[in-house]
């Protein structure tokens, strides 16, 4: 099964299980728990059911294309259920069947695995799950969110499609994974992830994106004194990417990692909360229609 | 009494493997408490756990909990009864407070007064009953350490709880948890098996067997050992067991099989701990050898699941592993093509503890610190190069890319890559040795090279965190400073080291913290904290040694700088406690401490004497003295003990014959003095007032 298969089976599967699919976040993150559909939906008491591709950006993985596992930027298949279904677990080993992927044939075990991510105050608990010895899914119960524990628990499942797909498709390389096709990885991302890897580690102007940052922080900061949830948080994805490129470039010594890394957090915080009371000034919208018969 | 079998079984998500045992161990503790607690009588206790499901089946539960009698004494017969022989006031309110009839009062004389008491008896409820009611309680007195919420319910438990089954015999008991409400029907295997209805308590075992769930946890690991048994035999291979491993792959699967694949013969040139460590960790494999452990390319896995599909099952596997072996390669081919000049620059960059500065400054630190002690022990100069160059890179490896991969690896790493580099061999051990001890049954540093460097490293992080308010409380020991001052006592219990007192190891670690001016506290605050820690330590190992804990005390009211010295001395005591003679020995001594307390400070003068047995006790002192310090020269605590017990016969005979607390005042005094001189010599060894006799 290509790539491209197995994001329509996913998607098509989830979306029987009542998610609404919604689109890749046009802002860089490092994981698809921090596109907003995510990190703010599962703040609160209003359901949601989502499901997404998200491209991820990790500009320290960067291999300049030459290791065949490690990626600058690789995708996520990202569902979030909030509240957490009962059957869950069944839900979820519903969508490896659609992948072709028979639990019968296979070992596939749920071992331990807790999740955090301190810069977005966020953290939960669950496993990593495996098939055949092949992490392929993250799956956790969120607990807190931008430093707020979690009102109803949401479930995040995380697929990493490339790892997925040397695992359905027995390659060695991401490169070799066909998208579809004739169409390989390397055909679409290998030049991207060289020229990122060069210019996260060689050649980004440091001096630039501290500025950057600080500009970042600061509108992010001017947007939440307005009470503008949504655009104060795609400065604070800014913020991040731009520390993620400054620490891929070695420029953020140690003493100072643990301040910027704060000033991201308290940003991340100070949206969370202004987030819920946006919403319960709206009289949380997504509850009421629930609870008026929508579903 | 009727009885009958009581199953819960809590039916989860996975489990954390390394939580099962304390989660079933919990279970049966609380079901035995809360039984006891409601009167309810039971025979036995049986548990069983996987992955999936903690469970107890308690054999012969009573039906019904025990009736409960008491006797309860109310007001005297006088204010109990009227004249005429009715119940007063004060009687009826006593029986209404104590919830019985009047008929149910009676009088009896307690202590030459007659009172009313009322006969209290409440029937026992059904034991079903007072469950269903109390279940939460059993339930909610399990903890974890990591516990969690989900769905929209308060509950927090290890994972979230999806079934409940609970039979009193053949009835289902109603008990609820977390919004789920208990029934007869348990879940089978996740893949093999099938839902299950029970019909009774007692088939629980047999009939989760039929759903592929071996629910026995000592059955299912003896499986897992005997197919890996079958393996070994057929292949003629060694399949050496991590008990650790063993206990998590038991817990990590409910129907085990265990099944081999190889990797390709290339990877055998990695070390052999980087082969096993990347198994173990990632992939919870066993590793496999010949008959003399030579490594050989292939590892055993334990699948949760039968035969079917197994070929898959090898496959997947060893492609993991294969990338797993990659990555491990790739990262010690890396490493060996960096010098360890450019890791020791990466050790600038890598923050210790906030308070105390980079892991440069804190190598920095060790560094002076082991070459005092190496000048100390009059080291040549040859051996204080290497101990410099050793000290200087005992902690490179941390910046390599393996040991950021496997933080157990490090200092294994450390002297594999040193004598790669080019390291003097002897330098190259000293950075794996000075880990050790790495816990309580764990072997001292081999090399005197790393033992200096372990006794440098291991105090700098206690002196440096007691430094900055950082110390151990309760069960918080987060940098495992007891573990390492535990080390520091094991390695200074051994005879060569007794060139390094505690006190001077101590002193230079905290003068090194002041002159970086990293001492939060004041200096002797810290040095007086990290005394009474260290004592506790050598306390510790001396009650695990069997030393009475009166001996302990006595031995550590003396002089502790020399820990080996102590727990000899200490075990002088306890040879010594058999002998019939020791007890006057020790009241002997007592008798003078307690006389020295009240003496003044002036000198004791010799010529003033006046009675023969007061010379004779001073003469007897003098010899002792000598006696003692040459013995304590040659660290000998039998000769140093036999010196100071010469004097007790003068110091009876003293007592027999002299008046110490007279009148004149400069006698008294003088003869105080004496005895004073004599309980400080004394009190070098012991405190001997400490110890307590069993009185007769």
């Amino acid at each position: 099964m290509d790539l491209q298969r197995m994001i329509l089976e996913l998607q098509k599967y989830w979306s029987k299980q009542g998610c609404t699919l919604v689109q890749p976040y046009d802002v860089e993150k490092g994981a698809g728990t921090l596109n907003p559909m995510t990190f703010l939906r599962s703040l609160g008491p209003e359901p949601w059911k989502v499901a997404y591709v998200e491209p991820s950006r990790r500009p320290a993985d960067g291999r300049y294309g030459e290791n065949p596992n490690r990626l600058y930027q690789h995708h996520q298949f990202q569902v979030v259920l909030k509240p957490a279904p009962a059957n869950i677990q069944e839900v979820y080993l519903g969508s490896l069947r659609a992948l072709g992927i028979d639990p019968r044939e296979h070992d596939i075990r749920f071992v331990e695995d807790n999740w955090e991510n301190p810069t977005f105050g966020a953290a939960g608990l669950g496993w990593e799950v495996w098939v055949d010895g092949m992490e392929i899914t993250q799956f956790t119960y969120f607990q807190q969110v931008g430093g707020i524990e979690t009102h109803v628990v949401s479930v995040e499942l995380t697929y990493g499609l490339e790892r997925l797909a040397l695992y359905i498709q027995d390659k060695e390389s991401v490169y070799d994974l066909t998208w579809i096709d004739d169409v390989t990885v390397g055909d679409i991302f290998l030049q991207q992830e060289y020229e990122h890897s060069k210019y996260s580690f060689e050649v980004s102007d440091v001096s630039l994106l501290f500025q950057l940052f600080e500009a970042y922080e600061k509108e992010a900061e001017r947007a939440l004194d307005e009470q503008l949830v949504f655009p104060a948080y795609d400065y604070i994805l800014k913020c991040s990417h731009t520390f993620n490129l400054l620490d891929a470039r070695g420029a953020i010594s140690v003493t100072e990692r643990t301040g910027y890394i704060g000033r991201v957090r308290h940003l991340a915080r100070r949206c969370a909360k202004v987030y819920i009371e946006q919403r319960e000034k709206l009289g949380f919208p997504l509850l009421k229609q629930k609870e008026g018969g929508k579903q | 009494m009727k009885h009958q079998d009581l199953l819960i079984e809590i039916g989860c998500e996975e489990i954390p493997a390394r939580f099962v045992n304390l989660g079933i161990e919990q279970f049966k503790k609380k079901i035995a408490e809360w039984l006891t607690s409601r009167r309810i009588s039971f025979a036995s206790i049986d548990t069983y756990a996987t992955s999936r499901r903690l469970t107890v089946l308690v054999r012969e539960v009573a039906e019904r909990q025990a009736d409960f009698y008491e006797e309860v004494r109310g007001p005297a017969k006088r204010i109990a009864q009227t004249e005429d022989g009715e119940w007063s006031k004060a009687a009826v309110g006593f029986a209404r407070k104590q919830g019985v009839d009047l008929d149910q009062l009676d009088l009896r004389e307690f202590k030459g007064e007659v009172y009313v008491f009322a006969q209290k008896h409440l029937p026992g409820n059904r034991t079903v009953d007072e469950l269903t009611q109390g279940f939460s309680e059993i339930i909610c007195g399990i903890h974890f350490p990591k516990m969690m919420r989900w769905g929209q319910d308060k509950t927090r438990f290890i994972r979230p709880v999806r079934w409940i089954v609970c039979l009193f015999g053949t009835e289902v008991v109603p008990i609820q948890f977390a919004g789920v409400s208990a029934s007869r029907v348990s879940e089978g295997h996740r893949f093999l098996g099938e839902r299950v209805s029970l019909t009774k308590a007692d088939e629980y075992v047999e009939a989760l067997r039929k759903q592929y769930v071996i629910v026995d946890i000592e059955e299912r690991q003896q499986q897992i050992i005997n197919q890996l048994h079958t393996i070994e035999e057929k292949h003629h291979w060694v399949i050496p067991i991590d008990p650790a491993l063993l206990e998590e792959v038991t817990f990590l699967v409910e129907y085990p099989t265990a099944l081999y694949g190889s990797f390709q013969e290339e990877y055998l040139s990695l070390p052999k701990e980087v082969l096993i460590t990347t198994m173990r960790e990632h992939q919870r494999y066993f590793p496999v050898t010949t008959k003399d452990g030579q490594m050989l390319p292939f590892f055993v896995t334990v699948r949760n699941g039968d035969e079917h599909g197994i070929e898959w099952v090898r496959k997947g596997n060893e492609k993991v592993l294969r990338a797993r072996l990659q990555d491990a390669r790739f990262f010690f081919e890396e490493d060996l093509k960096t010098p360890i000049a450019t890791s020791l620059e990466k050790l600038e960059r890598i923050v210790f503890q906030e308070e105390l500065g980079t892991m440069s400054e804190r190598v920095r630190r060790i560094e002076s610190l082991a070459l005092q002690l190496g000048k100390r022990l009059n080291w040549d100069e040859t051996q204080l190069i290497q101990l410099k160059r050793a000290a200087e890179i005992c902690k490179f490896d941390l910046a390599t890319q393996m040991v950021g991969e496997f933080s157990e690896l490090e200092g294994y790493m450390g002297q594999v890559y040193a004598e790669h580099l080019g390291e003097d061999p002897l330098v190259a051990q000293a950075v794996f040795d000075h880990h050790l001890p790495r816990h309580a049954t764990d072997k001292v540093p081999q090399s005197s090279l790393g033992t200096v460097i372990a006794l440098a490293d291991k105090m700098d992080t206690i002196v440096g965190s007691f430094g900055v308010g950082i110390q151990p409380t309760g069960s918080q020991d987060p940098y495992g400073l007891r573990r390492r001052a535990a080390g520091i006592v094991q390695i200074l219990l051994q005879e060569k080291w007794v060139g390094i007192p505690l006190d001077a190891l101590i002193q230079c670690a905290l003068d090194r913290l002041e002159d970086d001016g990293l001492l939060q506290l004041p200096r002797m605050d810290v040095e007086a904290n990290i005394w009474e820690f260290f004592t506790l330590r050598l306390k510790a190992y001396m009650q695990e040694h069997g030393i009475r804990y009166d001996v302990i005390d006595a031995v550590l009211a003396s002089d502790i700088a020399e820990p080996r010295l102590v727990v000899r001395k200490a075990q002088v005591l306890m040879e010594q406690i058999e002998r019939e003679t020791f007890k006057l020995e020790v009241e002997g001594f007592t008798r003078t401490a307690n006389l020295a307390a009240k003496a003044g400070d002036n000198p004791f003068d010799r010529s003033s004497l006046q009675e023969p047995a007061e010379h004779n006790l001073m003469q007897a002192f003098d010899e002792a003295q000598v006696r003692f310090k040459q013995a304590s020269t040659q660290r000998d605590p039998f000769a140093m003990y036999q010196s100071i017990a010469q004097i007790v016969p003068q110091i009876h005979s003293f007592f027999d014959h002299v008046m110490v607390m007279v009148d004149d005042e400069k006698v008294r005094l003088n003869r105080l003095a004496l005895l004073r001189d004599i309980t400080k010599l004394v009190k070098q060894f012991a405190a001997f007032e400490l110890i307590v006799f069993a009185s007769i």
